[in-house]
């Protein structure tokens, strides 16, 4: 796991995805962070957090489209299966790899945080509740993109793919809004929604609900996702 | 070392691979032959793990690979037929992956150094291996399949791409590897085949059509009891052709004799199969003498590797029987052509009546055009059987 952990790392940055992903999430997230905290004269990073949910909702894709999907192309993926390793290992080697780049971009908050402590005093609690949140949305996006990464030959088709689904977790809860009251069948679907809503349970960290069901969840996808991956590699050597 | 037992791979209706089994001991170099297509790569993938079988087993050191995949590919080295390279990792950079992939416990730097010293690619290891040419990037893949030296190698078709010497280059190094490892090597080059490998596997459409060392395989494949005869008859007229074939059958033993195409002017070759007891070519010689005849080539058939893959990837309605060697009458015979070099030539089971042999100089031309065709590009490689079957007295030890 760590030889594919290593190699991906070095991989980002030598095919430039890393500088494409740290560049945008971080100019994306300073407009973020000069709108929503210095413009509007607050220490209260919440806001802030609420917006970067797109970041990651955009940025996710660039990350793992072409983890397993290039692999497949080059026939690369011959030398990794037929190595003494596990499914398991090239999977998590993969998503962790991903996962790291993703703590490093936004571990930029804690320079806003830097720059925040000259103006006023920071709101810690809310700070680090928020950091973990995300990380934690991160997680479980990047193993959703893994596993349609693992799907197609194609990184662009990967991409696309990615994007369109967590734009739909994201949009789903608004489009089944005003189906509390509906009939059985609305309510039904609203019930779905929004017990698997990401984007509430992740807005609810930005108001400074930290909740550990909404951990468990975000972990349950993470672990559920980097699973169906596995199973989808095994699935490909019995057809 | 490796056991396959009744592997089989089916893709939906389609049969890739059926019912193979075989066994390779260890310090054997194994040769997969077959055409474009065949099953080869299926098979090796198989082998490797990186694909399961729908049926059938595939022990490496007595580990199964479905079973306990860590353990069985660990002692596996593979190069597949596209070498799974990173191109924008440096040559260094991509064997210590591989070395930590394979988890690997020999000293790195050493080992690492070995294998590059042993492909030839140390003055390439800095660079990206996006910027090498095929050649190299072949050479990279076969380190690559080599760290961890492990006890068998499989390659698949490892010459692909090179220019000639780098193929004699590469098959010096798998006679070479073939000393300490167990080698699978595949391959549609007959003479690649024939040079490296001990013993030679012929695949076709998914099935094992012969197993066996090329002369084994050669002598289950040859009626030793059929030769060619080239006999000056007394008038240098198509005459000569119903005389002497008539006094050839009239000769104990003789099953069939048919007359073949002019040869040489007014003298014509003459194919003679016996009943596989007796030997003839005594009696053959006394009647010709008696005669005045004078018998100017006299060949045993024998088959070489190209004769082999040729009959059996070529022949539609191949019957095994045919290769154990126990169908009487084979379909394939092998002519010394004007150019002097050897072929196989298909020829359809005929009426052993001699008034047809009139009409058979039209068709054995024909197919003679085609096999000529056919064969010009092995044709070369023959050279060596060749000068040995025209030997007017083969040495008797055919038998």
């Amino acid at each position: 796991m760590l030889a594919i952990y290593r190699r991906e790392m070095g991989a980002f940055f030598t095919s430039g995805a890393a500088y494409v992903f740290l560049t945008v999430f971080w100019l994306v997230s300073g407009i973020f962070f000069f709108n929503g905290v210095i413009a509007a004269g607050t220490t209260d990073t919440s806001v802030m957090f609420n917006s970067m949910f797109i970041i990651v909702m955009f940025l996710i894709p660039i990350l793992t489209m072409k983890l397993l999907s290039e692999e497949k192309k080059n026939k690369t993926d011959q030398g990794l299966l037929t190595a003494p390793i596990s499914l398991w290992d090239i999977v998590l080697g993969k998503y962790f790899a991903a996962l790291t780049l993703f703590i490093i971009a936004e571990s930029i908050v804690f320079i806003y945080a830097f720059i925040l402590n000259y103006f006023g005093n920071v709101i810690w609690s809310t700070l680090i509740g928020n950091y973990f949140a995300m990380l934690f949305l991160g997680a479980a996006f990047i193993a959703v993109g893994l596993f349609i990464s693992s799907l197609t030959e194609n990184q662009m088709a990967s991409a696309v793919v990615c994007l369109v689904v967590l734009f739909v977790i994201y949009l789903s809860e608004m489009l089944v809004a005003n189906f509390a009251n509906g009939n059985f069948a609305k309510r039904v679907l609203y019930k779905i929604v929004t017990t698997l809503a990401f984007y509430s349970r992740y807005t609810d960290f930005t108001r400074g609900v930290f909740s550990l069901p909404s951990i468990v969840f975000f972990l349950s996808t993470a672990f559920l996702f980097n699973f169906f991956t596995v199973k989808v590699l095994e699935k490909r050597r019995w057809s | 070392m490796i056991e396959v037992r009744n592997l089989t791979k089916k893709y939906g209706d389609k049969v890739a691979v059926n019912n193979i089994s075989f066994k390779v001991e260890k310090g054997e170099i194994l040769g997969f032959l077959g055409p474009n297509g065949a099953g080869k790569s299926t098979t090796m993938n198989m082998l490797t793990g990186y694909i399961s079988s729908t049926a059938g087993q595939v022990l490496i050191d007595g580990t199964d690979i479905l079973e306990d995949p860590k353990k069985a590919k660990a002692n596996i080295g593979y190069l597949p037929e596209i070498p799974p390279l990173y191109i924008d990792m440096t040559v260094d950079a991509y064997l210590s992956f591989m070395y930590d992939l394979k988890k690997c416990k020999l000293p790195r730097k050493a080992h690492i150094k070995d294998v590059c010293n042993l492909c030839k690619i140390e003055d390439v290891r800095g660079r990206l291996i996006k910027n090498l040419s095929k050649g190299y990037r072949q050479r990279v893949g076969l380190a690559q399949a080599l760290i961890n030296n492990p006890p068998v190698l499989i390659l698949d078709e490892p010459t692909v791409g090179l220019d000639p010497n780098q193929i004699i280059e590469i098959r010096t190094l798998i006679k070479k590897l073939g000393k300490r490892h167990t080698v699978i090597l595949s391959s549609h080059i007959l003479p690649e085949i024939q040079a490296v490998c001990d013993r030679i596997i012929i695949i076709n459409r998914g099935e094992v059509a012969a197993d066996g060392t090329a002369d084994e395989i050669a002598k289950n494949i040859t009626n030793k009891h059929k030769m060619t005869l080239r006999i000056e008859g007394p008038t240098h007229t198509a005459d000569d052709k119903k005389l002497i074939a008539g006094a050839i059958r009239n000769l104990a033993g003789v099953k069939y004799v048919r007359a073949d195409m002019e040869r040489e002017k007014g003298i014509y070759d003459y194919d003679v199969e016996t009943d596989g007891k007796t030997d003839v070519r005594r009696a053959i010689n006394k009647l010709c003498n008696e005669k005045g005849w004078n018998i100017l080539m006299l060949q045993l058939s024998d088959l070489t590797l190209e004769d082999i893959f040729l009959k059996i990837t070529m022949d539609e309605g191949f019957d095994r029987n045919e290769i154990s060697g126990r169908k009487s009458k084979p379909k394939i015979s092998i002519k010394a052509g004007e150019n002097g070099k050897l072929r196989a030539e298909q020829e359809a089971d005929e009426p052993e009546t001699f008034g047809e042999d009139m009409t058979d100089e039209d068709t054995a031309a024909e197919e003679e055009a085609v096999s000529e065709e056919e064969t010009a590009g092995e044709a070369e490689t023959a050279d060596g059987e060749e000068s040995a079957a025209e030997n007017e007295e083969s040495n008797g030890g055919e038998e």
